[in-house]
Formats: structure tokens, sequence, C-alpha cells
């Protein structure tokens, strides 16, 4: 029977759904919603081996089972998770011409961190001519790495180039049925970076994502996943003090350390995403999942400063496993306007004569909710375990609030435990004597805010460590009056 | 130098100075002495701008230029320096750190460049050793944990470093002894010169005999009630300030 033409067109139009999702393979953006064919999409789509796909369907079957986490003190409306595409290509095209074009608030926020035009142009998204300059110190710094047997890459080179460390690794810290984030981010991770330092080689340099090339932009989903071999050290940099504007509302990174005997990793981020305007619109959901393992002697540091997002919640933990293995954690979380965060650490203590330390300073301003949430769990089998948590608020103003929710579980009496909790309000007396010494009220918060801060900015390295004030400051300003 | 004229002000509405008038000449030393809750500490704020109190009337002069509409750090530029009477506590900020973050807003509102590190490092040291403050104080938080003595001195310390015009000396003497209290008015006596003035705020005499005033102010309910020469305050050392409360009421 011969076609109409009619019934030819209304054929087409239905293949062309059907199929379209595979014709989309070829494009940028794949179709929104999430199926087991997106899973596997993605995954032959980043041209991975049979193994990985397999384990990410498993996480996607896990994810469907799951809910929604509920407990957090934030309130949000959920996303809907059919309504996202999952998978983007890289842009490669700049959205603007010059930095004429691009909003001269954010070039402004630039300008005030003393960030270059180059760098200007690179973040806001502005073609840079001089890229060769980058892809040089971005090669330079390979062949460094390279000359030590450093593996320093993306997740997904690093799956088709050392599959046996992803396929040993991976998940192996964070499972991908952990929980709600963890398991999506399993099954439709699109990129992150991969580090690799072999026995007893201490990494030369702090490796920082922002150097790789191909990998300026923050995937929706990103993964990381770091191992320090035997005895080695490495210095870890993520994120990015300028202010990161992204469509996509929603973030849930998985970043997994692996520090194995006597190994020490130091992770630091810097998280300035787009916290929502002043009414608390658009912004940022920042749903992260990030866990360390350490084996004997084994040390793992996890420093963060927040400032960004609308909605953050985040824990960095660490499971200390081996015998003398040593955790810690030191934040610095803001939140101003609208923002909310639930954050903080869980310090699991497996093996005998482990010691964590939780230094947490939480400075809430505007109408914003900051919340400590953390968990020191001491094992029945880890004799002599010792931890010492301090969590300090900072409150600007009458209408934000700060909570903190310490949970302590402790099975071995041998266990010393000790927890410092404080809040203060910086004090109209406080500004009134810096004034008096001839310090304005804006540098007077700075200059307070930064003292409160001090002990964790003193665990970033230098050169992160004068970003991050700097960054205190703007996501300050205007906070009082 | 400092004129207030008819200076009334107000706190949560409540009038606590009533018609202050005051004139202190370049190279001059004044003491204000009255009883507890008299309106001397009201008095100081006031002349550093503090906003928790309305000036309702009058007006405050520094070198023949009014005030009253100055935001406590212009009046600070301006060279205005008040010695707190309780210096208030800046955890994690070390004492250098804000005396030096002090002096260069000071001299950027003027239109200068950051002092030059070593520069600050000399008159750090110079000052810190007039004061004989041990160099450990000076990468402590300011005032945290410090004794009332140690932040008194740490006033008197950020007073040199700063070098004003006119300093306010607000119950500098209490927490202080008599060792203690010796190097610090030595130390106001070395800072001393024919272009700044200092105004002393007490209730003791003890003070006086080491900054010696050239003239001596009772406050008493928010008024200037008797002023007089240095004698007036061995006077008021020696009968109290019940005569004078008698003869203000007369
Ligand atoms: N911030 C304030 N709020 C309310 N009352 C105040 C405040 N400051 C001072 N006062 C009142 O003003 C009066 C004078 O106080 P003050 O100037 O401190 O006296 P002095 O320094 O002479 O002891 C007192 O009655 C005191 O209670
Ligand atoms: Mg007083």
């Amino acid at each position: 029977m011969a076609y109409t033409e009619e019934e030819l067109k209304k054929e087409l139009e239905t293949k062309e759904y059907e199929y379209g999702f595979y014709t989309d393979i070829e494009s940028e953006t794949f179709p929104v919603g999430l199926n087991e064919e997106i899973v596997k999409a993605i995954s032959l789509k980043k041209g991975e081996p049979s193994w990985m796909t397999e384990w990410r369907l498993e996480a996607y079957r896990a994810w469907t089972e799951m809910e929604e986490p509920e407990w957090a003190n934030v309130t949000y409306k959920k996303p809907d998770f059919q309504a996202i595409s999952y998978y983007s290509a890289p842009k490669k095209k700049p959205q603007y011409d010059s930095l004429d074009e691009v909003d001269p608030e954010l070039l402004d926020t630039f300008k005030k961190l003393g960030i270059s035009l180059e760098e200007q142009k690179k973040l806001a998204g502005v073609a840079v001519d001089v890229v060769m300059d980058s892809v040089s110190v971005a090669t330079t710094f390979k062949k460094t790495l390279a000359e030590k047997g450093i593996i320093f890459c993306s997740i997904s080179e690093a799956i088709k180039e050392h599959p046996e460390l992803v396929k040993k690794y991976i998940g192996s810290v964070v499972p991908k049925k952990d929980n709600f984030y963890a398991a999506l981010n399993s099954a439709v991770f699109s990129d992150g970076s991969f580090c690799y330092i072999p026995k007893g080689v201490r990494c030369p340099m702090e490796l920082s994502t922002y150097f790789r090339i191909n990998q300026a932009g923050t995937g929706q989903f990103e993964r990381t996943l770091v191992i320090a071999d035997e005895g080695s050290y490495v210095s870890y940099l993520e994120g990015c003090t300028a202010p990161m504007r992204d469509e996509n509302q929603l973030h849930a990174a998985v970043v997994e350390l692996v520090a194995l005997d006597d190994a020490e990793i130091k992770y630091s981020t810097v998280q300035n995403w787009f916290p929502g305007d002043k009414e608390g619109k658009g912004g940022v959901f920042n749903f992260v999942t990030k866990r360390g393992l350490c084996e004997t002697n084994a040390k793992i540091s996890w420093t963060q400063v927040e400032t960004g997002s609308a909605v953050t919640w985040k824990y960095p933990s660490c499971i200390l496993k081996g015998d003398n293995s040593v955790g810690e954690f030191y934040s610095i979380a803001v939140t101003n306007n609208y923002q909310q965060a639930d954050t903080g650490t869980k310090m699991i203590h497996l093996g005998k004569n482990t010691k964590s330390t939780i230094i947490s300073k939480g400075i809430s301003a505007g109408r914003s909710q900051n919340s400590y949430r953390g968990l020191v769990q001491i094992n029945s089998r880890a004799a002599n375990a010792r931890n010492f948590s301090q969590c300090d608020s900072l409150l600007m103003g009458n209408q934000c609030g700060a909570h903190t929710f310490p949970y302590i579980e402790a099975k071995n009496k041998t266990a010393q435990i000790e927890h410092e909790a404080t809040t203060s309000k910086i004090g109209e007396d406080q500004i009134f004597y810096c004034n008096q010494r001839g310090i304005d009220t804006e540098k007077a918060i700075a200059l307070i805010v930064n003292g409160f801060s001090k002990e964790v900015l003193n665990k970033l390295p230098m050169e992160f460590a004068v970003e991050a004030q700097k960054l205190l400051e703007i996501s300050l300003e205007g906070s009082v009056g | 130098m400092l004129k207030i004229e008819n200076l009334h002000a107000n706190v949560e509405g409540k009038e606590i100075l009533k018609g202050i008038n005051l004139d202190v000449k370049p190279g001059e030393v004044h003491a204000i002495m009255g009883p507890n809750g008299s309106g001397k500490s009201t008095l100081a704020s006031v002349i550093a701008g503090n906003e928790d109190f309305e000036i309702t009337e009058g007006s405050v002069l520094l070198e023949g230029e009014e005030l009253n509409e100055l935001a406590p750090e212009e009046r600070a530029h301006k060279g205005v320096f008040l010695s707190f009477q309780y210096p208030v506590e800046i955890p994690g900020v070390t004492v250098t750190n804000f005396l030096k973050t002090a002096i260069n807003e000071t001299r950027k509102a003027k239109g200068l460049e950051e002092m030059p590190a070593n520069e600050m490092l000399k008159k750090i040291r110079e000052k810190s050793e007039l004061l004989e403050i041990d160099r450990k104080f000076l990468s402590r938080s300011l005032n945290e944990g410090f004794s009332g003595g140690e932040k008194k001195r740490n006033e008197i310390f950020q007073m040199a470093m700063l070098e004003p015009k006119l300093a306010i000396l607000d119950e500098t003497d209490s927490g202080l002894d008599i060792d203690a209290l010796k190097i610090v008015a030595n130390g106001v006596n070395r800072l001393k010169n024919d272009e700044n003035a200092v105004v002393v705020i007490t209730h003791y005499q003890r003070l006086l005999d080491y900054i010696v005033p050239d003239f001596v102010h009772v406050l008493l309910n928010g008024k200037i009630v008797k002023s007089g020469g240095k004698e007036l305050a061995l006077e008021l050392e020696e009968k109290g300030y019940d005569w004078i409360k008698q003869e203000a009421t007369v």
C-alpha cells in the first residue's frame, strides 16, 4: 500500500520522535529526562567500556528506588529530574565577542578579585585569542607531573587510559548507592578529574582543575577521584574564586579520596557559584558527596570556603580505617541574602589511635540560614580515638540564623571527644571601635570576619588564601546597614 | 583645637548632656572629672561620633570645622582619637594587623599611599619601646584575654601610632598599677606637643600627678559646673564632689 503524503509525514514525525534520541547523540544536547537509554547513551557517547556502562546502570536502578533526602535544614523547590538534560557537550563557542557584551556587575566582581583581563574573558565566556598561552602552560605542567609518574587527567580519559585504577577505586569510598545524589551522579556523571600519585612521590605542585585543558567549566555532575599511593603526598585545589554563573540549577558532584598507607591528601575548595539574586531567585543547588578513606598512618584534610549557591548540602567526610590515621575538616561557610547552607562533616573512626579535628566557621548575614551538621562516630574497635570539634557561628543582623547539629556516637570507652561551640554577633561596639580608628564599616566587617575565619584561612595554600579573603569581603558587601 | 558650644545630647530619648561648653587650645591638657554617671563617657562618645547618641542642640568643632554631621571614621581621619574606657575585643585580628589597617585607611582617606612596611615596622618598634610593650603582645588578638592594664596600655600604644591632634583618654588610669600608670603617663607626655591637645577623663586625681592638666573641669549631671586650674583636682580629691553638688544647686 502506497503511503499518502499525509501518512508519510506522520510516520516520519513519530519515527523522529521515537528515534530522535539516537540521532540526537550526534548533537550537542540530549533531550530532557532520565531513563536507562539515556544512561547508556551517555556512556556510549563517552566511548566507555562495558563495565563502566553496567556500573552506571546499576547506579541508575538504585537511584530510581531512592527518595530525595528531607533531613537537611534547607527548604527549596525540588528539582524535576525529568526536566533536566543529562548530557551537554562542552560549549566550544564563546557566548560573547567582547567584554563589552558581558554583564557589567560580573565584570565589576572580577575586578575586585583582581582577575586579569584575559582571565576575565575566559571566565565570562568571551573568545580568548591567546589560547596558545594557556595550552603551553598546561603542557609544561603535564610534563613535570609525568616525570614523577603522576597521572592527572579527566575522569573520562582515565576510564580509557587507566581502567585498572578506575575500576579498582571508583565507588570504593562513595558507593554508587550511598545516597540519592551520589547514585544520580554515578549514573550520569559527565566528567571530572582523576589523579594518581605513585608510591612515595611528593607532588611538586598544587594540583588544580583550573590548569587542566578542556576543563575550565564545571560540569553539572562532576566526578573526582584522587588516589594517593603509599607514602605519597598531594595538595589538590578545586574550584575558583570567580563567580560561576551557570544555567544548570542542580549540581550533584561526587569526590572520592583514597589515601593509602602513610599517604597524605590535602583537598582545598573554594566554591562561589551563583547564590541567586537579592530576592533569592535563581541560584545553584549544590548537593555534593565528598568522602575520603584513610589507610594506616594516612591523613586527609578537607579545607573549604563556601560562599556561593542558593542551597548547599555538603559534608566532606573521612573514614579513618587504618590505625593512627588522621582526618581534618576546616570550613568557612558564608551565607547572605536568602542563601541556605547545611554543611559539616563526618568523621568515622574505625582504626586504633585515630584522630580527627573539625573546625567549622559559619558566617550568616541577610536572611540566610547556615547550619553545621557533624557526625563523630567511634567504632568499638577504635581504641584511643580522639576528636576535637569547634563550631563557631558569626551572625550579622537579626534576620539570619545559625544552627549547630553535632552528633556523637562513641562505642569505645577509651574515646576522647571534645566539642566546643560559640555563637557571636558582630557588635556595634566593635564596629564603632574600628570606625574610631579610621576604619569604615565595610572594612571593619571584613576585618572582623577575617579574624573570625583565620584558623581556616591559614590552612589554605597561600595564593588561594588571599583570594578567599577577598571573596569573603565581596560576599558580605552591603550586608550591614 | 576643640570647641564645644552648648552641647545637648540624648540617648534613647533621655537627655544626658545638658549644655556643655568647652574650649581646648593646641598644646593644652584638660581634665574632666566628675562622679560616675555624670556623662563623661557620653561626652567622649559624642565627640568621637558614636551614633547611639543624638545631638539635639549645639555643636562640636575641630579646628573651626563642625563635626556634627561627620561619620566617626571621618573624624578619626581628621585627628580625633578616643582611648576607650572599655576597649572591645576583636578575635583573630592581631594588634599589628589592626594598627596597620587603621593607619593605612587613614592615609587612604588623605590620598596618601599605604605606609611602606619598613617604615611601619620602625614606627612599631619605636612606639612599643616608648610604652614598654613586649613584642609578643603585638601578635595577640586585639584585646582578647588582655588584662585591664594591658588593654589601656594598648589604647595608648595605638594613640602613639596614630599621632592624633586631639586625644581623649577615658579613664585610662583605671586598671593600671602604679608602674604601668607612670609608663603610660610618660608616653602621653612624650607625645604631647604644641600642636596637639589632650582631654583626660578621670575621677581620680592620681593620674593628674603625672599628666599635669592646664585646666580641670567638673562635670555633674550633664553640665560643667566648675572649672579651674590643677589645684581643683587636689581639692576634689580631698573634699569629694558633695560640696560642688551643693554649690551647683545653690
Ligand atoms: N548607650 C546608653 N544607653 C542608655 N543609657 C546610657 C548609655 N550610655 C550612657 N548612658 C547613661 O548616661 C549617663 C551617663 O553615663 P556615662 O557618660 O557613661 O557616665 P560617666 O562616664 O561619667 O560615668 C548614665 O546615666 C548612663 O546610664
Ligand atoms: Mg565613663
